[in-house]
């Protein structure tokens, strides 16, 4: 029988039971590989539910470190008899199957040309442990100690992560290290170890971090000065205030009094919580919600708000699948258009795209000097796959002398000297006015903020002239974003090429994978990776000096792709689509697929 | 619409108050209501109430929704910065501008379909949550600028100027600021000026989420017979079960009322409200005597005004969130950004 034979390059894939206390169990697996030197990409595959029905845990082990999805399954850990069947028929053909082995399963059950290691996980469980949690939870330690020893991963490093894990809590740390000893004890004594697949000691994790994005996201609006965060809890959107939350108790609690240097509201709806978002943000805090598509559904009368009146606000955005209820607990790129150009009437709104949780923490801080600097809302377009799922990346970097940059605020001083005050008025040029904050001057620079039209003195004003004026001033402000928001990212390939290809967000790591693979078929392509919207000048100037351009984005429309078209008036013939909406990560098999097969289009027909 | 200025030439006898302000310097741009609308009575009242306070004009914000109501806010006190929302949201975004900034004083003027039809998820949340501010409901029971649609306070049976009849239930924005934690509550009558003033004042020195409806005829679509908030209606239904007299500190009032009569509330800020008690079974410090006191007159057609419930000790959502006391708006990276050193510590735990 076939046996895949791999060093560090392999896709294990666990099928547990929701609530069953495995995913912590899984974290600790993916972090042993990590700390043994191997990239390793975990992504959670879960339902939405509490307890009860299926979820997955899919971990790419790369040496080379790529980190988007691969897709096949070289072991599977079939930890969930409800899932037994659609398990098996993933395990590619002479890969691993493990599973507890307590009960019999008849023979039919198992898939041919597939190695089966049975490990008796309840069994030793309920010898060793009398209470019922404690036997679910240690089964969970056992089957990672089992793996280690099947997969070659040091004891050593699993004692360690368990040390700073449990440090002070000694009682638990050694019941732990005993759980893990039981599965690897076994395992020595009955299996054949290690197996085809495994981990070798490598050196090619340095001194990256293991994160999430929503964690990194808060980072970002905890390092940005975020003040004021209001929020309607929502997958996969929630552990970005949670986490805020968190950092905020740690970091922003004045020693002295005990008091907060931050404001949270979890609020009624998300129409109230982008409402207090904004309000703060009209006062002069640095204010962000955090939302899903149905979250952008509810707030786009309020972001048009924002837009018209030009008040500062940021929004993280973890995408999930659409439209309506959608795929709550998978993953996609379909709320930027809902986003670009939210709320009713002419409105364009600024997209900042990371494509890892690193770019995250960077952009949930830029956006929140970007809508000051701009006064306007500023999206940060995360994605479950990169919000919910820990990443390898950079570690997280800041200077400490960078100052927040507040924008164009109107000073007492400034009044005072009899500056003029035209809160809509265009005096720099670049479409951004001047603002002032509630309670500045006694006499001075006060006005009536409003969703109506106003000539640029703030005064109601229904004249076209004075609409006219503002509608142009905000398309110059919003091309003065184009100079402003994260520059495009580009990859020249090999040699010089006719083809192109533009991509963005949580694509990345894919495409890099599909980017080196092609390149080996010989097919060269330059690539442009978006950071932002709106579009800089060089990115029409790479559609220009490209034939074809593949534009990859995870959703059916293709709506990427209509905001090139539509903003910078390319010619759509020579894009082409590349989409992936199935609500899994896309991967580089499917990239590369698709542009493979229309280069073969273009060789033949064109 | 046309905006006429208004003269800013002050009479050399007008008299100033303690922060040297005449009472002009709380006005705002001239009204465009109707002629004879309640709401510029309240407008008045609101500028009267300020004046009074010795409030420096531009240490309030004053916030809205959209409607006739919501439009008030440009026609006093333009001094201060104001902001006309989006409709019935008023109380999200001054939840969010009062978070940013505690040292204001706040004021969300708001109307009946604002805050009791499309809004009324918004006015019950800002009511539980205890955001401080003084919340004004210019209530008719009626959409003005759409042309006399009902709102959600107009009477069950009530007839509109296009003659349909309103078969829904009426909203009470009293009875659920009672229910949902508003510590001072009241309602007056637009036409009531000598109430009013005294209940404005009250709500901008409350230290909680102080609510007032205030009836204010609509003179254009809802001043007929057969509506309950007309002001022959109120005029003749109105019950007041106090008065109150609100006394700014060093500035006593000694006036003589028979014992049992009174209650004193003190305010955080030194001022006192001091309340004559009309009816001598009604207490105002009881949230659920008040409430059912209140439902009783209603069942008898009279509109129970004056203020109907206060908790002298009240706290806000910056108490309940443990707010530094410095404005959350004032602090830069010094206070809020834990450098470089920490993010090195969070890095190494993220390995």
């Amino acid at each position: 029988m076939k046996r895949i034979e791999a060093v560090n390059d392999f896709v294990i894939k666990f099928a547990n039971v929701n609530g069953s206390g495995s995913a912590s169990a899984n974290e600790l697996f993916a972090k042993a590989i990590l700390r043994m030197g191997v990239p390793v990409s975990p992504r959670n595959i879960f339902p939405s539910n509490i307890q009860g029905l299926p979820t997955w845990y899919e971990a790419r082990v790369c040496e080379k470190g790529y980190e988007g999805r691969r897709g096949g399954v070289d072991m599977m850990v079939a930890m969930n008899p409800q899932t037994w069947d659609t398990d098996m028929a993933e395990i590619a053909p002479g890969g691993y199957l493990f599973y507890d082995s307590s009960r019999p399963i008849p023979p039919d059950r198992f898939p041919e040309g597939v190695h089966v290691l049975g490990v008796p996980l309840t069994e030793i469980a309920n010898a060793t442990y009398s209470d019922t949690r404690q036997r679910q939870l240690f089964k969970n330690i056992i089957y990672v100690g089992a793996l280690s020893v099947l997969l070659d991963v040091e004891a050593e490093v699993f004692e360690r992560l368990f040390a700073e894990q449990y440090r002070g809590k000694e009682r638990l740390l050694d019941s732990n290290v005993q759980a893990l000893h039981l599965g690897r004890d076994y395992v020595k004594q009955h299996l054949a170890a290690p197996l085809g697949i495994r981990v070798r000691r490598a050196d090619k994790v340095g001194e990256r971090i293991f994160v999430d994005g929503n964690s990194a996201a808060a980072l970002g609006c905890l390092y940005g000065g975020a003040t004021v965060a209001a929020w309607y809890p929502i997958t996969p959107s929630s552990s970005v205030p949670e986490a805020f939350q968190k950092y905020c108790e740690k970091y922003r609690t004045d020693p002295a009094t005990g008091q907060h240097r931050f404001a949270i509201v979890q609020a009624e709806d998300e129409l109230a919580s982008i409402g207090v978002a904004i309000g703060a943000g009209w006062n002069g805090a640095r204010a962000f919600t955090a939302t899903s598509g149905p979250g952008i559904s509810l707030m786009a009368e309020f972001l048009g708000l924002a837009y018209f009146a030009e008040i500062p606000v940021t929004v993280i955005d973890v995408q999930r699948g659409g439209p309506s209820t959608g795929m709550p607990t998978r993953t996609q790129q379909s709320d930027l258009m809902a986003c670009a150009y939210a709320s009713h009437g002419d409105t364009k709104h600024v997209l900042l795209l990371p494509e890892d949780p690193f770019e995250c923490f960077e952009f949930a801080a830029a956006a929140l000097d970007l809508a000051d600097r701009l006064q306007t809302p500023v999206f940060v377009m995360s994605d479950l796959d990169i919000g919910m799922n820990q990443r390898l990346c950079k570690p997280f970097e800041w200077d400490d002398s960078r100052r927040y940059d507040r924008g164009k605020v109107m000073t007492a001083e400034e009044l005072e000297a009899g500056r003029d005050f035209g809160r809509y008025k265009d005096v720099d040029g670049d479409g951004i006015p001047w603002r002032t904050l509630p309670g500045t001057h006694a006499s001075k620079g006060a006005y009536f903020t409003r969703g109506t039209t106003r000539d640029p003195y703030a005064r109601y004003s229904e004249r076209g002239p004075d609409y006219l004026y503002n509608m142009e001033r905000l398309l110059r402000k919003f091309r003065s974003a184009a100079g402003l928001v994260p520059q495009p990212v580009t990859r020249q390939a090999a040699q010089p090429t006719r083809f192109g290809v533009i991509y963005f967000g949580s694509t990345s790591p894919a495409m890099r994978e599909a980017l080196d693979e092609l390149e080996a078929e010989g097919v060269h392509l330059d690539a442009l990776r978006l950071r932002a919207f709106p579009f800089p000048q060089c990115v029409p100037e790479f559609i220009a000096a490209h034939e074809k351009v593949f534009v990859v984005e995870q959703n059916r429309d293709a709506q990427m792709h209509s905001m090139l078209v539509n903003e910078l008036d390319v010619d759509p013939s020579r894009m082409v689509r590349v989409l992936h909406y199935d609500g899994t990560p896309i991967t580089a098999r499917f990239i590369a697929g698709a542009i493979r097969k229309n280069m073969v289009w273009h060789r033949e027909y064109a | 619409m046309t905006y006429i200025a208004k003269p800013r030439l002050h009479h050399p006898t007008l008299k100033t108050n303690k922060v040297g302000y005449t009472r002009r310097d709380y006005e705002g741009r001239v009204s465009t209501l109707c002629a004879g609308c309640g709401h510029d009575s309240i407008s008045a009242a609101i500028i009267q109430a300020c004046w009074e306070l010795d409030i420096e004009p531009h240490r309030v914000a004053k916030l809205s929704g959209i409607g006739c109501s919501s439009k008030t806010p440009d026609y006093f006190l333009g001094a201060s910065h104001g902001f006309n929302t989006v409709h019935g949201r008023m109380p999200s975004v001054l939840t969010g501008a009062n978070l940013a900034n505690r040292s204001l004083l706040y004021l969300g003027v708001s109307g009946d379909g604002d805050s009791a039809s499309i809004g009324l998820g918004q006015f019950a949340n800002a009511m539980r949550r205890g955001v401080r501010m003084a919340y004004i409901v210019e209530n008719n029971g009626v959409y003005g600028l759409t042309k006399g649609q009902f709102s959600a306070t107009a009477d069950q049976g009530s007839k509109s100027k296009k003659g349909v009849i309103n078969s829904d239930s009426p909203v009470d924005l009293v009875g659920i600021a009672l229910q949902l934690g508003a510590t001072y509550v009241a309602r007056s009558f637009s036409g009531d000026k000598e109430q009013l003033v005294p209940l404005i004042k009250g709500a901008m020195s409350h230290g909680g989420a102080a609510f007032i409806d205030v009836i204010s005829p609509c003179v254009t679509f809802n001043n007929h017979g057969g509506s309950t908030k007309s002001y022959d209606y109120v005029r003749q239904h109105n019950e007041a079960v106090s008065r109150i007299d609100f006394i700014t500190p060093g500035n006593e009032i000694t006036a003589e009322y028979a014992p049992g009569e009174l209650i004193e509330v003190n305010n955080h800020d030194g001022s006192m409200l001091r309340l004559r008690k009309l009816h001598a079974d009604y207490d105002a410090t009881d949230r659920y005597a008040a409430l059912s006191y209140m439902n009783q007159r209603a069942a008898l057609g009279e509109v129970v005004t004056g203020l109907l419930y206060i908790d002298p000790l009240a706290t806000d959502l910056h108490c309940a969130l443990n707010t530094s006391a410095a404005p959350l708006a004032s602090m830069g990276p010094e206070q809020l950004c834990p450098g470089s050193a920490a993010l090195q510590k969070i890095n190494a735990a993220l390995r």
